[in-house]
């Protein structure tokens, strides 16, 4: 990197305060990190930390059915009514087994392209497919999901392409949910098996051949294997994020609720915030159980 | 890697139909933008610009680019100076709790947009009894931006080490005149692309934005979610959800360009 030399006159030495404070700087590394942690530090810990913390204590609040108002007197009511209603189970269930699948139908599809990517392709090639994942990544959340509503409507294209096969438009409902989540979450599973596969050394799996393995089987004992890692960093992104969701299941889910629309619910038109928290705790505490479990396989190192 | 031809045309194959079912329902919407039917049905019967005078004409969708230029521009600024001043402490400097202070920045995009919207939505409104505005959107929009500056950043200052600063300090110029002449002018590229990708997540952000936006602020996200499910709108929402795209790819790409790397959009 060049530095453009003509316009790096230092200018004199003079008494003033800014002066002062600078050499008082120079000699104190400990001040300078302070003051360039105080206002980012400041602003995380006010706005995200306190506001987490307040979330957890706010689920055992409990809001007054005749006035609206919040009751700030601790009680466990709200933890006792999403353990014992059976809504809240089906519906956890539900989001479980919706995002479970999403991060199947994701892995699956993203093996086969990151392997390409990774060990197939040129290095010009590969540049470009890496660019070519990226990019959709940052089209809107939004936009996708009503792009699959097109997609999927009576009279789309699904429904237009499907028909000489004889076949229909799966509609509105968890199907298109399914679909819809893994493709949104497709490049955040294809990245880290993409480069969890470039640290795979070809070697290995030329001498698996060589010794007689068919590709197939150099795949599933040589690959696979130093592959788990990486799937499940990608899985945790899948996973997490269809547990939170609740815009997809509004557009293209039909009348399906997942834990998210409960959320959304009731903080929104049953103004029941205690509650609200009390259940967005469900996805939390499904996320720290998944991720304990998956700890011990090195895959938060992938992330 | 010695493969058979055959393996190698499955996997391009494989490779090829993945990529066109990632782009295709992208470009449906971008043709739909311009198909004559209301109902949006396949294939268009024809050309029109009507949507898209209409789009243009809509006081709603245009208001609503509006709030969420402000809201992307300041919380785009809000995250420049936090995200630059928090890599700066964590590249340059040792300290205690650093890899938590890490943890900290990455924390409000790793968490679902749902937490990250209920937690802040309860602060306001639960605890500190703020009304929910346009000032709650741009807070929570700045909290999560400030990584994608803090990443760009913090790559750079990474690879450009800190033997120049050293110099500089060496030849008497003091911090301030370090950071103007030396330190910035380095950094000046990693800081746009950090900017145009925060610029372009808090500008199609949805899930958080409902939690912290209120009645009265409509952003072009909430927008599109309000009238999605007015028939009459739908080709309209449709003209909008193209603006959508263009407005969040063209900033990546330029950002890509910028900072030279892909590295810089993960």
């Amino acid at each position: 990197m060049s530095v453009d030399t003509t316009r790096a006159a230092v200018p004199p030495s003079r008494g003033t305060a800014a002066r002062r404070a600078s050499s008082q700087l120079s000699a104190r590394p400990r001040l300078r990190l302070s003051l360039l942690l105080a206002a980012p530090l400041t602003w995380l810990v006010l706005v995200y930390v306190v506001a987490l913390a307040a979330l957890l204590v706010s689920a055992l609040w409990t809001v007054d059915s005749f006035t609206g108002e919040i009751d700030r007197s601790l009680t466990l009511d709200n933890l006792k009514e999403i353990t014992t209603e059976s809504l809240y189970r089906t519906v956890a269930l539900r989001t479980v087994g919706v995002a479970a699948l999403v991060t199947v139908v994701d892995v699956l599809v993203a093996l086969p392209i990151a392997f390409y990517m990774a060990k197939v392709a040129s290095k010009r090639a590969q540049r470009i497919l890496v660019i070519a994942v990226l990019t959709p990544l940052w089209a809107s959340y939004l936009v996708k999901a009503f792009a699959w509503r097109s997609v999927l409507s009576d009279g789309g294209i699904f429904q237009w392409a499907a028909s000489p096969f004889g076949l229909d438009t799966p509609g509105y409902g968890l199907t298109a949910v399914v679909i819809t989540q893994a493709y949104i979450w497709l490049p955040y599973v294809i990245l880290p098996i993409f480069a969890g596969l470039e640290r795979v050394p070809n070697s290995l799996v030329d001498a698996a051949g060589d010794l007689g393995a068919s590709p197939w089987t150099s795949m599933r004992t040589i690959v696979l294997p130093l592959l788990v890692p990486a799937i499940i960093a990608g899985s945790i992104f899948s996973f997490s994020l269809t547990l939170g969701d609740y815009i997809t299941v509004n557009i293209v889910g039909g009348a399906n609720q997942m834990l998210g629309n409960l959320v959304y619910t009731n903080v929104g038109a049953a103004n029941n915030l205690p509650l609200a928290a009390a259940i967005a705790l469900i996805p939390i505490v499904i996320m720290i159980g998944y991720l304990t479990a998956v700890r011990r396989t090195g895959a938060l190192e992938n992330l | 890697m010695i493969l058979s031809s055959t393996v190698r045309r499955v996997l391009v194959a494989l490779t090829g139909l993945v990529l066109l079912v990632m782009y295709l329902p992208l470009v449906v919407v971008v043709i739909n933008s311009f198909n004559p039917s209301r109902t949006l049905t396949w294939p268009p019967t024809g050309v029109t610009l009507e949507w898209w005078r209409r789009a243009w004409e809509s006081e709603g969708a245009r208001d609503a680019v509006v709030s969420s230029v402000e809201v992307a521009v300041a919380s785009t600024v809000i995250a420049l100076v936090l995200g630059t001043l928090m890599s700066l402490a964590l590249q340059r400097y040792r300290f205690f709790g650093k890899s938590s202070v890490n943890l900290l920045v990455i924390l409000p995009i790793a968490l679902p947009g749902i937490v990250t919207g209920i937690a802040l939505n309860n602060a306001f409104r639960g605890i500190l009894g703020i009304q929910l505005g346009i000032l709650t959107v741009i807070v929570a929009h700045a909290t999560f931006c400030i990584v994608t500056v803090f990443n760009n950043v913090q790559a750079r200052l990474r690879r450009m080490g800190g033997s120049f600063e050293e110099a500089s300090a060496d030849l008497g110029a003091g911090v301030w005149t370090t950071f103007r002449l030396v330190t910035f002018p380095q950094l000046r590229s990693a800081l746009l692309a950090g900017g145009l990708l925060a610029f372009a997540l808090s500008f199609d952000e949805i899930i958080v934005t409902t939690f912290t936006a209120g009645a009265g602020t409509t952003t072009l996200p909430i927008w599109i979610l309000n009238n999605l499910f007015r028939p009459n709108q739908a080709p309209v929402v449709n003209v909008v959800a193209v603006v959508l795209i263009l407005v969040s790819i063209l900033p990546i790409w330029l950002a890509q360009k910028l900072s030279g790397d892909t590295e810089a959009l993960r």
